[in-house]
Order: structure tokens, then sequence, then C-alpha cells
């Protein structure tokens, strides 16, 4: 019956780097096991960066972003991306913005083109704000106002942890700012944040280097030249004191939780940071796992309980300041402050008594798998790779994750759950205000 | 500035499939494997045909399939399918029961005992049943939070009358009064090798997938029938159904059209004029109601396939004060395509978008199994999307016309809007006659 854990495999993906003479950055990340390929653009440039009064306008820059540029019509960036057969989208997070196409290889030059062509400029006119600022409107009431946790805790976490605006504000942003977004304010940021220097282009899958190498100097070749921006430092001292909101959602039929952590820097620290991502799958995947198996199977006082790195879920794409997050949510006989003492003894327990044999290296296999799974897609590969390369330099580090990973040590997961204390946790509770509506 | 070209397409890659091979165990097991080596991975579903089903059991059955054995406990399972970097789960629709399940591909022949032993051995233990039930009519009541699953659950209804089809969710009293014994009793009677379909897909040799999975699945018998479902009813057209959700800021509005199975001759051509209207971003529909008009946000029109019928929905999340007029367009950009040809350019551009996403689909793993098994539930194999491929390339403008005419046709659609009545009723009945409905507490 018992089988060994799997030996965790290593994976190589090839990787060309290089900076066009306008400053930007390049990667290429050829896989010819199907025919198609993965076109991103990231900049550097997020949630965080917002002005204060326009709460959510990276996120309404972004649809601008598809509303037509130097040569090219409203629409018909996303008909020359689906009439070439391809799929497209773009999205924003605390500390970028991506757009990406991907189609069949032999639409490669199209999707460059169309990139280069809105680096270069958006069309940016007021009939097109308005027309989005609508659209952004019901995006919201689709993902937050007209549901039950909607924003939760994403939304609802960073204020109670976080003391400034550029970490603490609502991302998605409020109606009043959105209405009050200007042309003016459009062009301000692509002026400042939307320079070639300060994004990363990536290319992956059906694709020839030399030949694709050609066709971006090509395309974006001529793209005039702007320096990145400094980018401001966005830290904040950790918490002092324990830290505990609640707010009632009227179309909630459950409570529910959310509680977290600040974690070492993932970037400038990142051997000390990836210890808490392994911590957070000890923790929560699956049967196994220990707050499940307590929590969910034998307390039965959580319905379902997660935990992740990052406020949007990615531990590889963020930056300083950011945190480990527990989520859970409960029957209505529960109560979530034994939720919570029951979540910090758990913790406790292992940073005390240490893992089980096997715990540690089963966790790291499934992790294994998630990871390699995720790169499969020529996109999924392309999208991380950008975002390895503008944050960190290192689009190689993908393939390097599943073995870092398993290098995490049984002392390094305790040291990590020894630091989660209730005195340095922010939490924030959602009460039932609803029933099923 | 100076005017730049959009640069042509290089030549059109030829679709490729992978090899599938496929093999009949005795004991009426079909198994199939492809192989994709991109990343070390299998993947891994088990389609069993589960038609008929009683729907609150039957749900309670899939969520605790993975509950635990005579041996083994459901979280030894779960860390025994961590060791190899596998995890299995389980859903559950009107047609079949769909094990899922990844892992890293040295794992494939300790992955395939695992499901062997749930197949053979789940022992639906109390406590675990217990504790599965309570969970989900806590997730029920969660999921009756959410406007989607209300108004999904309202055209259902409105849409399959007395067909099996016509509830798909159970509410919680059902799911409390389900009880270990009839879980096992489910099991012996539907979780069979007859009619079942287990692909195996990704970094494997075909050959040698199917000789582990004959390994592993030759002790799993048992006959049993299959519940052959009634063929659907057609559409019955009639007032629009306005379910009330007082104070919703958003309606949500949905509409079912007819439509016809993959195989049937219409539908290459039926999937060509679901595209043109609002199938895909650069619809008339969306460009219309979101980029025109800013009403919504994520509309989309999809024709879903079931083992009994297929039937083509239309939905939009939109503000509460433009519910009439987004119901209006939609309207007209459905008659409009059903009376009218759509431009050449129209139709090349949704033929484009058809064929490469067809290419997209099958360029990983997951996306090979999911429409390998979603053909496999169907009696189709991988080699149909070639044939599908061919049809496409060949539809016209007016086999798009006569698709359109046939299946768009406003006057054929089934209406059903969630959203605060006393707000959008005037607004819809200026449209057509309406019936408003008043869900219990």
């Amino acid at each position: 019956m018992a089988a060994g854990r799997s030996r965790i495999p290593a994976t190589k993906h090839s990787v060309e780097r290089f900076t066009l003479d306008n400053g930007l950055r390049v990667v290429l990340a050829p896989d010819r096991s199907a025919p198609v390929v993965g076109v991103a653009v990231v900049y550097d440039v997020g949630i965080r960066s917002e002005p204060e009064g326009r709460t959510g306008f990276a996120h309404l820059f972004e649809h601008l972003m598809f509303q037509g540029s130097e040569n090219l019509e409203k629409l018909a960036h996303f008909r020359h991306v689906q009439g070439a057969g391809g799929t497209f989208n773009g999205s924003t997070h605390l500390d970028y913005t991506d757009y990406w196409e991907t189609l069949p290889s032999n639409a490669l030059e199209r999707a460059l083109f169309l990139e280069a062509d809105r680096m270069r400029g958006p069309r940016l006119t007021e009939e097109n704000l308005r027309n989005q600022v609508d659209v952004v409107k019901e995006e919201i009431r689709v993902n937050v106002l007209n549901r039950p946790y909607g924003g939760f805790p994403w939304l609802r976490l960073p204020p109670v942890m976080f003391d400034t605006f550029a970490n603490a504000h609502d991302g998605y942003g409020s109606f009043d700012d959105l209405e009050s977004a200007s042309i003016a304010d459009a062009t301000d940021f692509f002026d400042r944040y939307y320079a070639c220097g300060n994004a990363v282009l990536a290319v992956g899958g059906d694709l020839d280097v030399p030949e694709v190498t050609a066709l971006i100097e090509r395309h974006f070749g001529d793209v005039p030249a702007r320096p990145a921006p400094v980018r401001p430092d966005f830290a904040e001292p950790d918490l002092t004191g324990e830290r505990r909101e609640s707010y009632t959602d009227k179309l909630a039929p459950l409570p529910a939780v959310a509680a977290a952590w600040r974690v070492p820097d993932p970037i400038g620290d990142f051997a000390n940071y990836l210890p808490y991502v392994v911590l957070a799958e000890v923790l929560t995947d699956g049967d196994a796992s220990r707050l499940v198996e307590r929590l969910v199977l034998r307390d039965r006082s959580v319905v379902s309980i997660g935990g992740y790195l990052g406020l949007m879920g990615d531990p590889y794409d963020v930056r300083d300041p950011t945190a480990l997050l527990i989520e859970a949510h409960l029957p209505t006989d529960s109560e979530v402050d034994k939720v919570l003492r029951t979540v910090d003894e758990e913790i406790e327990r292992l940073a005390t008594d240490g893992l089980a044999p096997d715990e540690l290296g089963r966790t790291q296999a499934r992790m294994a798998t998630h990871l390699l799974r995720e790169t499969d897609a020529a996109l999924g590969r392309t999208l991380k790779m950008a975002v390895l390369e503008q944050q960190r330099g290192d689009p190689a580090l993908l393939g390097e994750l599943p073995r870092l990973v398993g290098e995490v040590t049984e002392e390094q997961v305790r040291a990590a759950a020894a630091s989660l204390r209730p005195e340095r946790r922010a939490a924030v509770e959602v009460v039932p205000g609803g029933g099923a509506r | 500035m100076s005017v730049r070209t959009l640069p042509a397409l290089g030549p059109t890659r030829k679709l490729k499939l992978p090899r599938e091979v496929e093999r009949t165990l005795p004991n009426g097991l079909t198994v199939i494997a492809l192989r994709r080596p991109a990343v070390p991975l299998v993947e891994m579903r088990l389609w069993l045909p589960f038609g008929k089903a009683h729907l609150a059991r039957g749900l309670m059955m899939s969520q605790t399939l993975l509950s635990g054995t005579a041996t083994m406990s459901s979280v030894q399972i779960a860390a025994e399918l961590q060791k190899v970097g596998g995890g299995l789960s389980t859903a559950v629709d009107s047609d079949r029961l769909l094990v899922s399940g990844t892992g890293l591909v040295t794992g494939l022949d300790r992955l395939l005992d695992l499901l062997a032993e749930m197949l053979t051995g789940a022992a639906y233990p109390g406590d675990e049943v217990a504790t599965e039930r309570a969970r989900m009519v806590n997730g029920i009541r969660m999921a009756q939070s959410l406007p989607a699953y209300l108004v999904r659950r309202a055209l259902l209804k409105r849409m399959y009358g007395k067909h099996p089809y016509a509830v798909q969710t159970p509410e919680p009293e059902q799911i409390e009064a389900v009880r270990p014994a009839q879980l096992r009793t489910l099991h012996a009677a539907r979780v069979r090798p007859a009619g079942a379909i287990l692909l195996l897909v990704g970094d494997v040799q075909p050959a040698k997938a199917l000789d582990a999975a004959e390994r592993a699945l030759a002790g799993w018998t048992g006959d049993g029938a299959p519940g052959e479902l009634p063929e659907v009813p057609a559409l019955e057209p009639g007032p629009l159904l306005l379910v009330d959700r007082p104070d919703s800021v958003q309606s949500s509005l949905r509409m079912a059209l007819p439509a016809v199975p993959r195989t049937h001759p219409d539908h290459a051509a039926l999937q060509l004029a679901n595209l043109v209207f609002g199938g895909y971003f650069s619809s008339r529909w969306v460009e219309n109601i979101r980029e025109d008009k800013g009403y919504t946000y994520g509309p989309h029109s999809t024709i879903e396939h079931s083992v009994a019928g297929s039937a083509l929905v239309v939905a939009a999340e939109v503000a509460t004060e433009v519910t009439g007029p987004a119901l209006l367009e939609t309207n007209y950009e459905l008659g409009r395509l059903a009376s009218l040809p759509p431009k050449e350019d129209e139709l090349e551009q949704a033929r484009q978008y058809a064929l490469g996403t067809l290419q997209l689909g099958i360029s990983t793993q997951a996306g090979l199994a999911a429409v390998a098994s979603a053909y496999a539930g169907s009696g189709l194999r991988l080699e149909f999307l070639a044939e599908h491929a061919a049809r496409l390339a060949k539809v016209t403008r007016d086999d798009v016309a006569a698709a359109a005419a046939k299946y768009l046709a406003p006057a054929r659609a089934v209406t059903v809007v969630l959203g605060d009545a006393a707000a959008v009723r005037g607004p819809l009945g200026v449209l057509g006659p309406v019936r408003t409905e008043t869900p219990e507490q």
C-alpha cells in the first residue's frame, strides 16, 4: 500500500532575453509542441500606483487600451485577434497590468503589430471613456455589488491590514472616482507609466527565435524611447497589534472570515518568502491538510477553508508588502472567534511539533503538479515569464520553481508558522445580512 | 503619424491531432489514451453515464465517493494522492458522473490504483457522509444567494417542463434526507464499467497507458442499466418569465433557443450563426450592448450540448435601469440575423475564430482531456474535430442565413429575467407579455 512520494521532475524551458534600443525588454520562450503562440505585454503599473481620488483608474485605463490606437479604430483590436482565430484579454493587478493574445502561430506577427500600435499610443476619446466607465460599473456590479461576498477578501482586507492609500484603497474603484475620471487623467497616466522602458514583451510557443526577433525589431523598434518612472516605495511597517473589523453583507447567507499576516519581501527576500508559500499549502491543500482536516472534517466549524499568498492569489507576481491569507466560510452555528482560535492553535502546533513524516514531501509533490500544469499552455508560460522578467529580471525562474519549492525544509516551514502570531494578524469578518434570495 | 498596415496572416497550419489509441476491456470499460508530452503530467477523466439518477443522492454520492473505503479514510486517500502529486475530484450533472484527476506521470499507476479502490470499495462512512451533508446544505444556501444560480434554475424549469433536465439542483431538505445506505445502493447500481469511458491524456506512451488502466481496473465489474433519457421537449415560447429579486442592482437576462447536436448537418452553420450573433466578443450583440451602449460587462451566447438534446443560451447581466432596452437590442440582433444574411467578412471572421479556437482548445493536456471527454460522452472521438473543421470551412452565407432563420428567430425564444420586478416589469412589459413569479423564501 505504502508508496513513496514521487520525485519532482525537472523542467527546462528554453528562454531568450534581450532589450531593444528603446528600452523595451523582450522574453522569448519557444516550444513547438502545439501550433499556437502566446503574446504578453506587461506594464509596470498597477492598483498601488493609482493617484488619490482616482481609485480604480489603473483598471479603467486597461479597458481604454482596447479602444483603438494609432492605426486602429475602436473594435479593430478585438476583430483582428478573433478574426485570426485567437483570444485576448487584459488584467489589472496590484503591481502590474497585463495584455495578452493567444493565437494559431500563423497570426503571431499580427499580434505583435497590435501590441506595438497601442504601445505607441491608445486613442483616448471622451465617448470611449464614458462607454468604458459604464462597462466597468457593470463589471463591479456583477462581481461585487450584486452578489454575496463580493470583493471578499481582496477588496475588504487591505484597508484593515494597511494604512497608506497605495496599499489600502479599493482597486476596483468607487463609482464617484470612476465617473469623474477625465481624458486628461488618462493621457497623464499613459505618459507616466506606459513607457516602453516600463514594459516587458514576452512571446512563447510555436516560434523561431531569429525570425521572431526580426519581427519584434520591425514592429517595436520605432516605439519612442521613454524611460520607466521611478517606482515609489510602498513599504509599510508590520502590525504591532491585532486588527479586526467586520461588515454586514446584506446578500450573504453565512458568516465568513479572512485573516492575514505580513510575509517577507517576495522579491528581495525570496528564500525566506518561499517557505510561506509551502506553509499555505500544508495548511489548506485538500483533505489531508492541517486546517481542512481539523476545521472541516473534525470540528465541522467551517464549510470551507483556503490559504494562499498575495491578495489576488498568485504568490509569484506580487511585490512587497504582501501577506499570507486564510479564508474560511462558516456554517450558521459556528463562531468566528473560535475558528480563529483554532487556526492559531493548529499553526502553533505545527511550529512546535513539526510536520508528520511525508507531510511536507507530499505537499511539495502536489505543488509541483500545479506549477507544471500552469505552464503547459503557451499563454500561461508567456504571461508568467513576462512578470518574472519585469519584477525579477529572471523569467527562467518559472522552470526552477518546482525544484525550489521541493527544496524548502521542514525547519523553514516551522519557522514561517511560528511567525503567524495573533498580534501580527489582520482579520475581516463578514456578518451575514441576508438569506437565500 | 505614419500609417501602418495590418500584417497578413501566415499560411494556415494544418490541424494536427495527437495519436489516439482505444481499447474496450472485458468488463465493458472503454479506455482511450492520447499523447501530449509537453509537461511530465497526466490528466485523467472517467465519464460514467448517470442519466435519471436520483438528484440529491447522486450529488451526495459524488461528494462522498472519495470519503473512505474499508481500509482508507478520506484523509489517507487525500494524502496518498498527494504523494504522486495527484488529486481526484468529482462532478455530476444530469448526464454523467465525471471523475477527474491530475498528477505527475510517474504516479499514473498509483493514481489508477486509487481510482480503482474508490470505484470498487467506496464505503460512504456515516461520519463523513454527515459532514459532507452539512457542507452541501450550506453550499446550496450559499449558491441560492447567487443571481446566476437562481436564474439558471428558473430557466431550466421553464425550458424543460417535466423532463429530468428541468431540475438540476436539489433543495437543502432533499440533501438532509440522504442516508449512507442509499449512497451504497446507488453506487452499486450506477458506478459500473459498462458504458463508462476512461481517458488518459499527457506525457504517456498510449499503448502502455492502456495496459496500466487494464491492470488497475480489470477487477471493477458488474452490470447496471444506464438510465436512458427521453429526448428533450421542444421549447415552448410564451410570455417572458420575470423572477423577482427585490433591490437587485442588475437584471440577469437569459434566453433559450433551439439547437442541434454536434453531428447534425446544421451544426456547423448554427455555430457560425451563433458567433456572428453573440458567441464571441467581436459579435454584433456584444459590440452593440457592451461596446456601443455600455449596458453590460460580459454578455455571452453559447450552444450547450447534453446527451438528450442541445440548446442555445443567451446570457447577460445588465444594469437594472436598462433592462428593457437591453432586451430590445437582444431581440433586434437575433431578429436581424434571422431575417438577413450576414456579410461575407462577418462570416469569414467567425469562421477563422471557430477554426483557431479548435487549435487553441487542444493545445494543452487539460484542454485535450476536456474536448476528448465531452466528445466521448456524446459517442464521438477526437477525429470528429477534424471532420467538424472541414464542415466549418465549407459553410456559406446562405447556410448561416438558413440556420439563423431556423434557430435564432426571437419568436422561438424562451426568455427569463431575474431582477427587481418593481423596477423592470414596466419596461419589459412594453416589449411583450410578462408573467411575474415571486420565489418563496
